[in-house]
């Protein structure tokens, strides 16, 4: 190959954007596209945003933990408003028992009590008496660092290409890395998409200033602030590949846990229903798959901004040499 | 090999549910390390469209474990005839796990919904499997409505609580001594599964003491063998309890020391 290689990465979701400005640093030339008209038109606008190598460790295997643990200081060197603020996980009082689960399935946290919480989190005073607390964990708004990313890759020299009605010519790359999520589906054995719903609220009442995880033995929901008063409200987990609007039972799961965090939130306007479906391989765990010059980058699950960094690294080492 | 439910004898006296687990990797891998004789499949969750729960299915299907399709979730009659009708037609198969929910917090049955879906899902050439108390007249009322097999409750779904009526438990066995019996839900431990086993109860339900564990295929390993355990002591008779010592080893004839 003679000078830099010129690179087609296709979808411009946290996979790909990830790749592409992983790619375009190591000196590729880096072209994105995607058939939408804007960057992260798929699941990775409704994603949460949370970088909880730790938390994450409660239902997932080991490995998102180890290749996820450098992903908060990835995105805060790539984008702008990350927040390292760490994130909390409390449990109403009758499910209290899940907090111990969780704190057996996981590492790197203390444990805290009525005083630290109001400390934390000055609305949650007198509310609950013990909590979890992951100091080294972050947030980021997907829907602004996505677009962030874009214009990196363009500062780079790289192209975005967007909404385009012709299929892109690839005979004109040296290599293709796709990350399409389920529109490959054919290509890639066993992939199958997970329904995921969440819910965009603004509550002007309550103010937090890191993920809240609230457990509860089947509906574990979390609550991320974003900027404005507006809270992200997630996500549920249903093996369904129905992409169809958001159910009255999974709207009141959501809802309900609202609620039970902090009662202000009853007062909330519901600016958003959104549902996706998250690209998943049977062991939930990403996989980078060459197949000749193509690079497929896939099966994010859950995990799209944790682990996409890890995963990019991997295809431009296919492409650069380690 | 554990009794015959609806004609069909199964290879394990456990039943398996499919949900809640880390990923479908970690579902097969327990799969194989329990070798459950039957995995349940609840279908209302996971097809809230056409199909669109397809891609689980399948996974589960390749298991080559027979499937249990159930109504988890259902709160009417209604529903739960609809969804029996849907698994009929994903599964292939006129057998169901029939769940009518009455109530919220315990997520008890509603036993007057049951036994009207159970008559109108039996006249349909069903096979029903119904989630019940231990009601020895609601379980009178289910035979009625053409039943051949019994899932009385341990303790409420979810709860790991394990038997918690063994007098009811027992009297049911001891009522309907050649009606297929299976304890579901409540279970939270091998050891819960080992003592229905060990009352004489051909078989037990369990998913969430499985999935929810920290080592999900070491759980069901563990409790493929309390399924085996329990059987094996109930077709050995037990010892009778009793009030006082009886030492094993006889004095008589010995010499006393001191």
């Amino acid at each position: 190959m003679n000078g830099k290689p010129r690179i087609l990465v296709k979808g411009a979701g946290v996979a790909g954007l990830t790749a592409a400005v992983t790619l375009a640093e190591r000196g590729g030339v880096v072209t994105l596209y995607d058939c939408a008209e804007r960057v992260g038109a798929g699941a990775s606008w409704m994603a949460g945003g949370m970088l909880a190598p730790w938390c994450e460790a409660e239902s997932a295997p080991a490995e998102v933990t180890a290749q996820s643990v450098d992903s908060v200081d990835w995105w805060a060197a790539h984008v702008p408003g990350v927040v390292r603020e760490g994130s909390l996980v409390l449990a109403p009082a009758r499910d209290v028992g899940e907090l111990a689960r969780f704190g057996r399935r996981t590492s790197h946290f203390q444990t805290v009590g009525e005083a630290d919480i109001a400390r934390l989190e000055p609305d949650l005073a007198g509310r609950f008496q013990k909590g979890l607390f992951f100091a080294d964990e972050g947030h980021v708004d997907p829907r602004k660092a996505l677009p962030a990313l874009a214009q990196s890759l363009l500062q780079m020299g790289g192209q975005v290409v967007l909404a385009t009605a012709q299929t892109l010519d690839e005979s004109g790359f040296d290599w293709v890395v796709d990350c399409t999520g389920l529109h490959v589906r054919d290509q890639l054995d066993y992939l199958r998409g997970v329904r995921g719903e969440m819910l965009l609220l603004r509550c002007p009442d309550v103010i937090l200033h890191r993920p809240v995880r609230m457990l509860h033995p089947r509906i574990p929901v979390y609550i991320v602030p974003r900027d404005n008063h507006v809270f992200m409200v997630g996500a549920t987990m249903v093996e369904s590949e129905n992409a169809g609007g958001m159910t009255v039972r999974s709207m009141m799961e959501l809802l309900n846990s609202a609620w039970t965090l902090h009662p202000g939130f009853a007062e909330a306007e519901i600016l958003e229903m959104g549902t996706g479906l998250r690209p998943s391989y049977p062991d939930n765990m990403p996989r980078v798959v060459q197949q000749g010059r193509h690079v497929y980058v896939n099966g994010m699950y859950r995990h799209g901004f944790l682990l996409s960094p890890a995963r990019a690294r991997e295809a431009a080492d296919l492409i650069f040499g380690p | 090999m554990a009794a015959s439910f609806y004609g069909q004898e199964l290879s394990s006296a456990l039943m398996l549910g499919t949900a809640q687990y880390p990923s479908p990797e970690i579902l097969r891998d327990a799969v194989l390390a329990a070798r459950p004789g039957v995995l349940t499949v609840s279908l209302r969750r996971e097809s809230a469209g056409e199909r669109a729960g397809q891609a689980f299915w399948s996974l589960v299907q390749e298991l080559g474990v027979p499937v249990l399709p159930n109504t988890a979730g259902c709160h009417t009659v209604k529903e739960a005839v609809t969804t029996a009708h849907m698994a009929r037609e994903v599964f292939g198969t006129d057998w169901i796990k029939l769940e009518v929910i009455g109530e919220l917090d315990t997520l008890q049955p509603d036993v007057f919904g049951l036994v009207e879906a159970a008559r109108i899902l039996t006249e349909e050439g069903f096979k029903v499997f119904p989630y019940t108390t231990e009601d020895l007249v609601v379980a009178e009322r289910l035979l009625a409505a053409g039943c051949e097999v019994l899932m009385p409750w341990g303790a409420p779904i979810g709860s790991g609580k394990g038997l918690n009526n063994l007098f009811g438990l027992r009297a049911m066995r001891a009522h309907f001594p050649s009606v297929p019996l299976v304890v579901d839900a409540g279970i939270g431990v091998p050891s819960h599964a080992a003592q229905a086993l060990e009352m004489g109860y051909d078989a037990v339900l369990i998913n969430t003491a499985v999935a929810k564990a920290g080592d999900p295929v070491g759980m069901a390993r563990a409790f493929g063998l309390a399924v085996q355990a329990g059987m094996l002591a109930h077709m050995a008779d037990p010892m009778e309890e009793r009030d006082m010592a009886v030492p094993s080893t006889p004095v008589a004839g010995k010499a006393f020391l001191g």
